[in-house]
């Protein structure tokens, strides 16, 4: 009897205290970060819900800015495009780091990405998934291509690609024995960098195919063997290395550019209870490891790459070698303002003919 | 040395599907004159008129215009002009463009084009409109306009498609005579379709009677309304009261029937003669009954009957009664005199009714 | 009582104010929504688009008013060339959809009867149930070089080698023309079915040609459906963003393009802003010009 009245008043308690913190966590993320199963488990958990909207960084960004920072309780950006967004357009608040399990984290990158996103002494963003860029290669075809110059070679006339992007101005600036990272905060010597990447791009432009735009885009174009060689992330090369043995990921010589989407609070977000909750609940090894099986990338989690699916693992090993991870490029926050001057020079290079 | 008429068809034929629009008609229309062609919705004139046009062609016979064939001509070859149904004057042009056009197509140059633009006009009776849109016409002026158009071209034969159809009455009553002085006007061969019967009787010097895709009779409007060939014609050309019964005796050419009411009833078989035992009917035009408000001799003659008033339809000079036989309930029309000596007549009123048999037709029932 | 005004007619006048008072807010009422509409969906954003195109940006979080931007615009050649080259390319998608289409909705409008009618017609509404994506792929299929018209051209020996028909200006034209010949077919099919059949026959009895039929009687007449037709597909092709970024090739640059990168990738929406207005007043001023030399209203067109 008594017991009977002690479980009921558990249950109670149990039943209230889901009901009143249970919320709606609406998440702005990349395709492949929320598989369905994990937002299955979470809401059974925690008893929010969860309401995901897939995007991409700039469209994150622009998202956000236009409702100043409301619409979303957790997004997902890049760590390198934090600072200056917040700077410009004040779209995020800070992480409340009492409420993080910070030892889910791998140390290292939970330090890395807090230096990176913090803006006016608060850090505003927590590693989750990383990822680079670099080549994606058919071996068979154009095995000699080793770094992003290599697609300007003339062998290679027409059957290359590239985004008409800032990490291919970047890219090709590593590649041409320049630094640009070390430039970032002085706008002339960028400047001279992205001059001679201009010239080099504009020199190179006969030689692309198209440039690419969606990751289904240029995976189509080297399926079909139409593209051998181009510039695109780690995770697209991967893939088409399932069909195609020919087909694989290789870090540039120069080294392969570092990403590290992160998460971020927006300004205006209503649901930060659910937010940490998923935060906490997605950094748990098994989690994280089911999300590195669908999006293809590796997390921050610590242990989360046991769970990982052997092939990719493999695929991983065999495009990164301890020495191409020491390589690895990671993109340094980028200024405000430092958009303007490449989005320029983009123009000035869609414009030549 | 005979003139070849202006236009001839032989055994014309048109085959649809499955069934004959045009069966075999021939006739010819001699310059100058205006022929009607009369039938109800669906008989095929507006079949053998496009084909007159050249919008159809013929499955068999021949059509001659002028003496020469046009088998095989495009309708903007041939010498013929139309005046559609709804006019079909273009919207897109004013007066004067819509008169130039077919002018413009036969590459007459412009000041040309603009005198005899201006000479159709004032011939119709409407100098100095060639600058004003089609939709600031009135319904009569559009349809002078429209022969305009086609006069200008100074074609062999008109052809008109029920021309007068969507105009009211008032103004059809109007255009009929005006129509007719046109084609005196321009000593045109028109050919007239039309399911009116008063217009064709009106304005034509001859009319063809088609029914299921054949002329049952070609001849003038007397002949069409008191000579009738067959049932049909009697039937469609003027109003008349039909009655349908045995045949119990022929003298001559004189028929006896005796209706299903049981009413004896004589009429005159010019044509096919019935026979006896067989269905024949009976044809009597409402002003050939007699009335009289008294009993006429016992002598008086066939036909004479005693019949009760069911209404009196008062239309001026058209004016009617609808007559009753009190035994067998047949009504019957009958024309009411212009002297005035029925005016009185009423509902359930008692008259006496007659008709020479000379004046109504017989004909052997069941085509 | 002789002075004072006699009572009837004010009473009459009370009434009659009252009913026209009540239509009146029927009316109005019936208008809310579209007028609530055109406020909030299209003035409002106008006047805040416009607001941020006239602000310079100097600085982070600093803004000048001024027209800047527009300056910027016509300074930087690559941006006003792409203007005029999407409008010269809009133009032609236009012209080249209408002399396929004409024929087509000619021979719907006039040449079928019941159900072949529908049936055609439907035919031409089908490519429109799958999204404009799905469309667009379907032709990237087709034309790239290791595609089904590629691969026929070398199967039947046509050519020795793979052809690329993809990614240049031609393929954004057939891409273009695809997705907007509906909105051509539509309009003209309904003016042509509009147009008397006597008036064509009118035409060959008065020993017109096909030519001068065409010139004279079926084109003004199907004149209203032309320049609306004309208005909606260059307005689609203006504003078409997929077709041209996935057709196009390197050099392909489509205005909206521009707009979509300024706001999205370059965060500049001042510039972006300044673009979307340049892009209004050019479609406003095509379709101005097109109603001028086609002597046609736009009541007369839009509002049939």
């Amino acid at each position: 009897m008594k017991l009977g009245i002690v479980s009921t008043t558990a249950l109670i308690a149990a039943i209230s205290a889901t009901s009143v913190s249970a919320e709606t966590l609406r998440l702005l993320t990349w395709g492949g970060y929320a598989p369905d199963d994990v937002i299955a488990m979470f809401e059974e958990e925690t008893g929010h819900t969860v309401e995901v909207t897939t995007s991409n960084n700039e469209e994150m960004i622009a998202k956000l800015r236009a409702t100043n920072g409301g619409g979303f309780d957790l997004a997902q950006p890049s760590q390198d495009r934090i600072t200056s967004a917040q700077e410009e357009f004040g779209i995020y608040k800070p992480i409340d780091m009492d409420r993080v399990e910070a030892a889910q984290f791998i140390p290292s990158m939970l330090d890395a990405t807090a230096s990176n996103t913090t803006f006016d002494g608060e850090v505003f963003g927590l590693p989750h998934v990383w990822g680079t860029s670099g080549l994606v290669v058919n071996t068979a075809e154009a095995g000699d291509v080793v770094d992003y110059t290599d697609l300007c070679s003339d062998a290679y006339a027409g059957k290359v690609s590239y985004r008409l992007k800032r990490p291919t101005l970047i890219g090709f600036g590593f590649a041409m024995g320049l630094d640009p990272f070390a430039a970032y905060g002085d706008e002339a010597a960028y400047q001279d960098i992205l001059a001679q990447v201009e010239e080099t791009l504009t020199a190179c432009k006969a030689n692309v195919k198209t440039y690419w735009d969606g990751g289904d885009e240029i995976q189509n174009l080297l399926r079909s063997g139409e593209v051998v060689a181009s510039m695109a992330w780690d995770t697209g090369g991967w893939q088409l290395n399932a069909d195609n043995a020919d087909i694989t990921f290789v870090a540039p010589a120069s080294g392969a550019l570092g990403w590290i989407d992160t998460f971020v609070l927006p300004a205006r977000g209503r649901a930060d209870d659910a937010a940490y909750d998923w935060i906490n609940f997605v950094m748990r090894p098994d989690v994280a490891a089911m999300i590195t099986n669908t999006a293809g990338n590796f997390t921050a989690s610590v242990g989360g790459d046991e769970g990982v699916d052997a092939n990719l693992k493999a695929r991983y090993q065999a495009s990164f070698d301890q020495a191409a991870i020491d390589n690895i490029k990671w993109y340094p926050p980028v200024p405000a303002g430092l958009e303007m001057l490449e989005g320029a020079t983009l123009d000035r290079i869609n414009a030549a003919n | 040395m005979t003139a070849t008429p202006d236009l001839e068809c032989k055994d014309l034929t048109k085959n649809f599907k499955d069934f004959k629009a045009v069966d075999q008609v021939s006739f010819d229309v001699p310059q100058g004159s205006f022929f009607s062609i009369l039938g109800p919705s669906g008989c095929g004139k507006t079949t053998l008129l496009r084909m007159i046009a050249g919008f159809q062609f013929p499955t068999s016979g021949d059509l001659l215009i002028k003496g020469k064939s046009m088998i095989g001509v495009g309708p903007n070859k041939r010498p013929v002009s139309m005046v559609f149904q709804h006019l079909a004057l273009f919207p897109m042009m004013n007066i004067g463009e819509n008169i130039g056009f077919g002018l413009r197509q036969r590459g007459v140059n412009k000041s040309e084009i603009t005198t005899r633009v201006k000479r159709v006009l004032e011939r119709v009776g409407l100098p100095g409109i060639e600058g004003r849109r089609v939709d600031q016409l009135s319904g009569g002026q559009k349809q002078r306009v429209a022969i305009a158009r086609c006069m200008v071209l100074e074609p062999d034969v008109l052809l008109l498609d029920e021309p007068l159809g969507a105009l009211d009455l008032k103004l059809r009553e109007h255009m009929k005579i005006e129509l007719k002085s046109l084609q005196a006007e321009f000593n045109t061969t028109f050919v007239y379709i039309t399911h009116d019967q008063s217009e064709a009787l009106v304005m034509s010097d001859n009319i063809a009677v088609m029914n299921k895709g054949r002329f049952d009779q070609i001849g003038t409007a007397k002949d069409l309304y008191f000579e009738p060939a067959n049932a049909f014609v009697a039937g469609f050309v003027g109003d008349a009261n039909r009655f349908e019964g045995k045949v119990t005796s022929v003298d001559g050419e004189i028929v006896a029937i005796v209706t299903d009411g049981g009413v004896a009833l004589h009429g005159r078989a010019t044509q096919q003669r019935p026979e006896v035992g067989g269905q024949a009917q009976i044809y009597v035009r409402p002003e050939a009954i007699q009335l009289s408000l008294t009993k006429p001799d016992a002598t008086g003659g066939r036909n004479a009957s005693e019949r009760t008033v069911d209404s009196v339809l008062f239309n001026g000079a058209n004016s009617l009664a609808i007559l009753r036989d009190a035994t067998s309930g047949e009504t019957m029309n009958v024309a009411l005199p212009q002297t005035g000596a029925f005016l009185g007549l009423n509902k359930s009123d008692t008259v006496y009714a007659q008709w020479d048999p000379a004046q109504a037709r017989c004909f052997p029932a069941g085509e | 009582m002789r002075n004072g005004t006699p009572p009837k007619p004010v009473v009459f006048r009370r009434v009659n104010s009252m009913v026209s008072d009540k239509s009146k807010l029927g009316f109005y009422l019936l208008l809310s929504p579209l007028i609530l509409w055109l406020v909030t969906l299209i003035i409002l954003p106008h006047i805040g688009l416009f607001a941020v195109s006239m602000s310079e940006k100097v600085g982070v979080r600093e803004y000048e008013t001024g027209f800047g931007n527009y300056a910027v615009f016509f300074n930087e050649p690559l941006y006003w060339r792409t203007f005029a080259r999407t409008a010269f390319m809009s133009i032609l998608t236009t012209a080249l959809t209408l002399v396929l289409g004409f024929p087509i909705a000619y021979y719907i409008a006039k040449l079928t009867r019941g159900r072949t009618k529908t049936t055609l017609f439907l035919m031409c509404l089908i490519p429109f149930w799958v999204s404009e994506l799905v469309r667009t792929y379907g032709w990237m299929i087709l034309l790239r070089e290791t595609g089904v018209l590629s691969n026929f051209l070398l199967y039947i020996g046509a050519i020795d080698s793979p052809i690329e028909f993809l990614y240049n200006d031609a393929a954004i034209l057939v891409g273009l023309v695809y997705t907007s010949i509906l909105f051509m077919i539509v309009p003209l099919v309904t003016t042509l079915d509009s147009l008397d059949d006597s008036l064509i026959e009118a035409g060959y009895d008065l020993g017109g040609t096909g030519t001068s039929i065409l010139r004279e009687i079926v084109i003004p007449h199907a004149m209203p459906g032309i320049v609306s037709g004309c208005i909606v597909v260059f307005m689609l092709s203006l504003g078409n963003y997929l077709t041209p970024i996935l057709l196009g090739g390197k050099d392909s640059l489509w205005f909206t393009g521009l707009i979509y990168t300024q706001f999205i990738t370059r965060f500049n929406w001042e510039l972006g802003s300044a673009f979307g207005f340049l892009l209004l007043g050019l479609s406003s001023a095509v379709v101005f010009i097109g109603l001028k030399l086609s002597r046609q209203s736009l009541s007369n067109t839009m509002g049939r």
